[in-house]
């Protein structure tokens, strides 16, 4: 039998997890040991995982902080969801008008990140951050304020109500301000959702693995070295992060379709949610695609299985929180960890940190 | 006339911004670290505030004082269990302890205090001033909100010239490990930032609630957010620029509220701050640090 590189195989691992993950989730569900609950929570562990793998792309592996991940997502929902809406009638296969819509909203979200990254990404750290975040915030205000119908007459677009459209009494509203979209044909389900996060997985570890993801950690472990040595920074730098904000705008669209309303609140599009997602990669290890995808999954179980305690529950996810990182980061916790637990354990982690 | 009262609306507003940025901008420029649960300080003195002032019925001043000293302490003791074991960690790390630290506070009020809207009863019992026969009125809270930031910003600035705890924070700030050569007590210097900051956000709590009495859970979190905007487009790490930044920032926010559209006016805030960004990095009146090799 060939033997496979250690790349090859860490990745077939990653697969393996999910695929299994999956199959697992199925049979429970089949033979109805899955509350519903817990069947509700699956297309959105799948919208988390792809966004958690996606920021670490920016995060880890570029090696910028982005506090605006959301925003992208915003923008691929309703990008995938206006078009849905809009041809409904017309393709009637789901399965077609979701992977169109997937589409469109991967490539908004990917002019988005692009037309972003080119001033931003000029600024670095916390700048960075701060600007990212202010960036998610103004696509979330925008898209609470956009009217937007069709009539046969063509596209209307306004900023103040849907009065001030101009449209003809045939005409639909599809996006209402702050009460967002409507009627979104639900197409979306957990086979869809795990398909996208195998494939946002391919993408990512293929990229990292390939000549341009080595120049893009180039550039984070030492920018001007890079520089010195012939890699195009502007360039690497917005391709990183413009596929991170096209996975994002994936993980937008499935959200967009597998609830039937979507409205921009700061629960699901605010900073709030990029801090989340920011949560997930940290947690999970920067630069770990595996860790990000677990971290994001255990992450949202957590609250979840946690709910008996109802009231306790969040204060419970920030104790956790705190006391992760005080754990793994702390001269303290380091050597608690070192005396009390196997260093097997940890071993290989701390290779990978350097 | 609506102009000018907008203005001084806008000044208002920013004076509330301009004390939170100033406690970011100290502990930036300090400990390096972006504490984002500033904001909930601010919210959890609002609540220790409103407890004294409506439920235990103490006198004003009073409150007040108590409310800054429960928010000093509970920003040194933050300091303490949260941030100072990850002085050497990454900076990443720091953040989500931050973000954490955050979440802690909101659901600790969340669970004393419940969920439900309080009013918060202004603080300034001082009759507004009219001026031009009427036509334009001066709430008593906006004169005590400008008066209370000018204040703070003179006594800030006096304090980092000539005390010598003001120049072991500049040292601290300059190069940590060069100061603990000097002798200078770091561990002790950044509990003091805490401190003060904290001791601000207690201020500036009272007086954004007096102006706005809603009081939640939330109310911290996005004039935190804000107030870091307002630290950055200064140029984080400098108190004048904190200063200036507040002002612009809440002038900018009302006057786009009342002229532009109510609903957009964060997207405006948050695009003249990319604006500056973009034209100049380190914000108005931030240093630029040239990158060695």
């Amino acid at each position: 039998m060939k033997k496979l590189s250690k790349t090859a195989k860490s990745s077939l691992i990653t697969y393996g997890i999910v695929v299994v993950a999956y199959l697992v989730c199925e049979i429970l569900m089949k033979t109805g040991h899955m509350s519903s609950l817990m069947k509700g929570i699956l297309v959105p562990l799948c919208i988390y995982a792809i966004l958690a793998v996606s920021l670490n792309l920016t995060v880890g592996i570029l090696g910028e902080l982005s506090l605006g991940h959301a925003g992208f997502m915003c923008v691929g929902a309703f990008a995938g969801a206006v078009f849905s809406k809009c041809t409904a009638e017309i393709i009637t296969v789901p399965g077609l008008r979701f992977v169109l819509a997937l589409l469109i909203g991967i490539v908004c979200a990917g002019i988005c990140g692009i037309l972003i990254g080119i001033p931003v990404l000029r600024l670095k750290g916390d700048y960075l951050a701060i600007v990212t975040l202010a960036f998610g915030e103004i696509i979330k205000n925008l898209v609470n304020a956009i009217y937007f119908g069709i009539d046969k007459n063509g596209m209307h677009f306004s900023l103040k109500d849907s009065m001030s459209l101009g449209m003809e009494p045939d005409g639909v509203i599809i996006i209402k301000g702050a009460q967002g979209i409507t009627g979104t044909p639900t197409d979306s389900n957990f086979t869809i959702g795990t398909i996208l996060l195998l494939i946002t997985l391919f993408i990512v570890i293929h990229l990292v693995h390939s000549r341009t993801g080595r120049a893009i950690m180039a550039i984070r472990d030492n920018r001007i070295a890079a520089e010195s040595i012939g890699i195009n920074i502007t360039k690497y730098k917005i391709l990183a992060f413009s596929v991170s904000a096209a996975l994002a705008g994936a993980a937008g669209v499935l959200y967009a379709h597998n609830l039937s309303t979507l409205t921009a609140l700061p629960k699901n599009f605010g900073y709030n949610m990029s801090i989340m997602i920011l949560v997930f990669v940290v947690l999970g290890g920067i630069g770990s695609i595996r860790g990000s995808m677990i971290a994001a999954v255990v992450l949202t179980l957590l609250p979840e299985l946690l709910r008996a305690l109802n009231e306790y529950r969040m204060l419970i996810y920030a104790i956790v929180l705190i006391v992760i990182m005080i754990f793994t980061w702390s001269p303290g916790g380091i050597a608690l960890r070192e005396r009390y637990l196997p260093a097997k354990l940890f071993h290989k982690r701390e290779k990978e940190v350097q | 006339m609506s102009f000018i009262s907008y203005l001084l609306n806008g000044i208002s507003l920013g004076s509330v911004y301009a004390i939170i940025a100033l406690g970011y901008t100290m502990v930036y420029g300090i400990a390096k670290m972006l504490n984002f649960a500033h904001g909930d300080v601010i919210m959890i003195g609002s609540y220790v505030a409103y407890i004294a002032i409506s439920n235990m019925g103490l006198p004003i001043p009073v409150s007040i004082l108590l409310s800054v000293i429960v928010c000093t302490v509970l920003g040194v003791v933050m300091e303490k269990v949260a941030y100072k074991p990850l002085r050497q960690a990454s900076k990443l790390a720091v953040l989500i302890t931050a973000i954490g630290a955050s979440y802690f506070l909101q659901n600790i009020a969340l669970l004393l205090f419940g969920a439900n809207t309080k009013s918060f009863a202004s603080v300034v019992n001082m009759e507004p001033i009219q001026l031009a026969g009427g036509q334009l009125i001066i709430s008593g809270e906006t004169i005590a909100t400008v008066v209370a930031c000018l204040v703070i910003m003179a006594c800030l600035m006096t304090f980092m010239k000539y005390s010598k705890a003001g120049h072991a924070m500049l040292a601290v700030s300059e190069d940590s490990g060069a100061a603990q050569l000097m002798g200078i007590n770091v561990n002790a210097t950044i509990s003091l930032t805490f401190a003060i900051g904290s001791a601000l956000a207690a201020v500036a709590g009272v007086l954004l609630c007096s102006a706005y009495p809603a009081l939640t859970p939330y109310t911290g979190a996005m004039p935190g957010i804000k107030a870091f905007v307002a630290a950055v487009f200064g140029g984080i790490g400098s108190i004048p620029g904190a200063f200036i930044g507040g002002i612009l920032l809440g002038v900018i926010e009302i006057l786009s509220r009342a002229y532009i559209s109510s609903q957009l006016s964060d997207a405006i805030v948050f695009s003249v701050l990319i604006i500056v960004l973009v034209v100049k990095p380190t914000g108005l009146l931030g240093k630029q640090i040239q990158e060695k090799v």
